[in-house]
């Protein structure tokens, strides 16, 4: 469980993340969603201790986060940021070992292989697991990225934009990975996600973030509405009752 | 090509260059020439892997290939404390001070001044590294303008004790003094060893390494601490060779084409020795001591930085 209250965050006496709790339930998937600018990247490093906060608290499991010693919290947390552009030459393979880094501290095991190999399988990246990172399409590359979180084997998996760069097919198999992560192994994810379908479809909780303030947060049904997203967003929605689930048609 | 061979080339390399420098055209002396020749191959030595050693770190923690601590103004403080020393002392302490007392002053005062040159600069957020450069250079230009007003104060015979110490030169190398570099150059190496098993996770950048568990400001703010002993230490020994560090952090990053500091830093320092070692080699039997080690690799390191900006991309 993370408690996130009343955090702040200003650069230059503008705050871009003013006053925001929220909490986040053991076993779940949360989304935050909200317009470019909105503070979601901002709260999400802060919730992973990535950059420090101008106020308020982040308790995992009851201690706050900054107080974790730094290998136990990356055992426990992990989080990919929304751009990453590791400079170095390195191999798939390479960079989803570096998963286990706080495990193995650089000598990996036996167990640390066959986490590895699994993750690499997780993500579909057997073809491409020899292969140098610059020699990667963006989506492949982005697949890399999220195999080496998934090698980290955290309880709290906290992911910014990770469809980033996807296509339809490896944007839903990842959803279905992340739901499956969570109903089969309890884990635990906070994604920040712009595509507000696949946020119906698959998160427990949605938070809504507007102008650095959490304006709406709740279950996908009482969010994914016509009034809640007009608010958020600023525009108009069509909410549409498809197979069961909550699609919005907004294109025209 | 595996690493491993690599390596094994890199090291008879060096290995051919130090027989080549110690056995070459020995002449009938051996007693009086080998000890003062296997001198220098033992200062070649230190210098070539503390500044290789220090120069693949620093460009680890800035993310970069370009910067090294030489370039960000660490030569140019040199220069100015030397100065400083005559100017307050005279140049007849300089000569006649005890050499211990004064190896070790420099190599104390340069720490502490590396450490805050270091500390000032990494504080700048979002370490882009043309800024850095920027204030590299700034700072450079700086500390030589008042070490040229120091030195216009400065009496001209003991101008000629400072001039002596811009230049970098193995031709007089102090035995003694390289008893105690060893000995401040091993206690480094030996904390550095507490630290090796981070640098990998550092050169994935900042975020990654905090993701990873890394401790990552208290780590790198040791690991400055070590590379400031280091080019101090080599700095104190022989003076300084601005573009040795750049041209052999560069050379290991090309040959191996990887992150992995175990063949980095080796493969940095047999190219360091190497080059020094032919450098040298160059000096005494070809120009006949008519130049320095540190004219020839700022030659040609000055023309491989140049290449280097014009080609910048952000491929490691
Ligand atoms: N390092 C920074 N310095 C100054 N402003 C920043 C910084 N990071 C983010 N911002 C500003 O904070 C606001 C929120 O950014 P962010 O959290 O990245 O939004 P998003 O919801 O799109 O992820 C934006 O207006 C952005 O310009
Ligand atoms: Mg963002």
């Amino acid at each position: 469980m993370v408690d996130v209250t009343n955090v702040s965050k200003a650069y230059k006496e503008v705050k871009v993340v003013d006053d925001v709790s929220v909490h986040i339930k053991k076993g779940t998937i949360t989304s935050f969603i909200g317009a470019n600018g909105a503070g979601k990247s901002t709260l999400l490093s802060m919730v992973s201790r990535l950059i420090p906060k101008d106020e308020g608290s982040v308790l995992l499991d009851g201690e706050e986060i900054t107080s974790y010693d730094n290998k136990e919290l990356a055992k426990r947390l992990s989080v990919l940021k929304q751009s990453n552009n590791i400079k170095v030459r390195i191999t798939v393979r390479e960079l989803v070992s570096f998963g286990r880094f706080p495990y193995s501290q650089g000598k990996l095991k036996k167990e640390d292989e066959k986490l590895i190999d699994e993750a690499i399988e997780y993500m579909q990246l057997e073809d491409f697991e020899g292969r140098f990172l610059d020699e990667l399409s963006g989506g492949q590359k982005q697949r890399a990225y999220i195999a080496m979180v998934i090698a980290q084997d955290t309880e709290y998996i906290l992911l910014d934009e990770p469809l980033n760069n996807l296509d339809m097919k490896h944007s839903k198999q990842i959803m279905k990975a992340l739901r499956r992560m969570v109903d089969d192994l309890g884990k635990t994810v906070v994604i920040v996600i712009h595509d507000i379908n696949f946020a119906s479809c698959y998160s427990d909780h949605i938070v809504a973030l507007k102008d650095g303030k959490c304006v709406y947060e709740g279950h996908p049904e009482e969010m994914i509405t016509n009034n809640v997203l007009r608010e958020v967003y600023d525009m108009e929605f069509n909410v549409c009752n498809i197979d069961g689930n909550r699609i919005c048609v907004f294109f025209t | 090509m595996g690493y491993n061979k690599k390596m094994i080339i890199l090291l008879s390399l060096s290995v051919a260059s130090v027989l080549l420098f110690v056995f070459w055209d020995v002449g009938g002396e051996w007693d009086y020439v080998l000890p003062r020749r296997l001198e220098k191959v033992a200062a070649i030595t230190m210098t070539g892997a503390a500044i290789a050693t220090s120069t693949v770190i620093f460009q680890t923690i800035t993310n970069n290939r370009i910067l090294t601590p030489s370039l960000i103004g660490f030569d140019s403080l040199y220069v100015l404390l030397q100065t400083a020393i005559v100017f307050l002392f005279g140049g007849g302490t300089l000569v006649m001070m005890n050499s211990h007392f004064h190896f070790l002053l420099s190599v104390g005062l340069m720490v502490v001044f590396a450490l805050l040159l270091f500390l000032f600069i990494f504080k700048k957020e979002g370490k882009n590294i043309y800024f850095l450069l920027l204030i590299g250079i700034i700072l450079g230009t700086f500390f030589s303008s008042i070490s040229e007003f120091l030195q216009v104060l400065i009496d001209p015979n003991e101008f000629l004790v400072v001039q002596d110490k811009m230049f970098a030169s193995f031709n007089n190398a102090n035995t003694e003094l390289l008893l105690v570099g060893g000995v401040l150059l091993l206690a480094a190496t030996l904390y550095l060893f507490r630290y090796v098993k981070y640098l990998d996770v550092i050169s994935l950048g900042q975020e990654e390494a905090v993701n990873l568990g890394v401790n990552y400001d208290a780590v790198v703010k040791r690991l400055l601490g070590v590379i400031a002993v280091y080019v101090s230490v080599a700095t104190a020994l022989v003076g300084p060779i601005t573009f040795l560090g750049l041209i052999v952090a560069n050379v290991a990053h090309e040959v191996f084409r990887t992150y992995r500091h175990k063949y980095l830093i080796p493969g940095a320092i047999f190219v360091s020795i190497f080059s020094l070692l032919i450098g040298q080699w160059f000096v005494e039997h070809v120009f006949t001591f008519s130049t320095t080690i540190s004219v020839i690799v700022n030659f040609i390191g000055g023309i491989y930085f140049i290449y280097l900006l014009v080609k910048e991309n952000d491929v490691w």
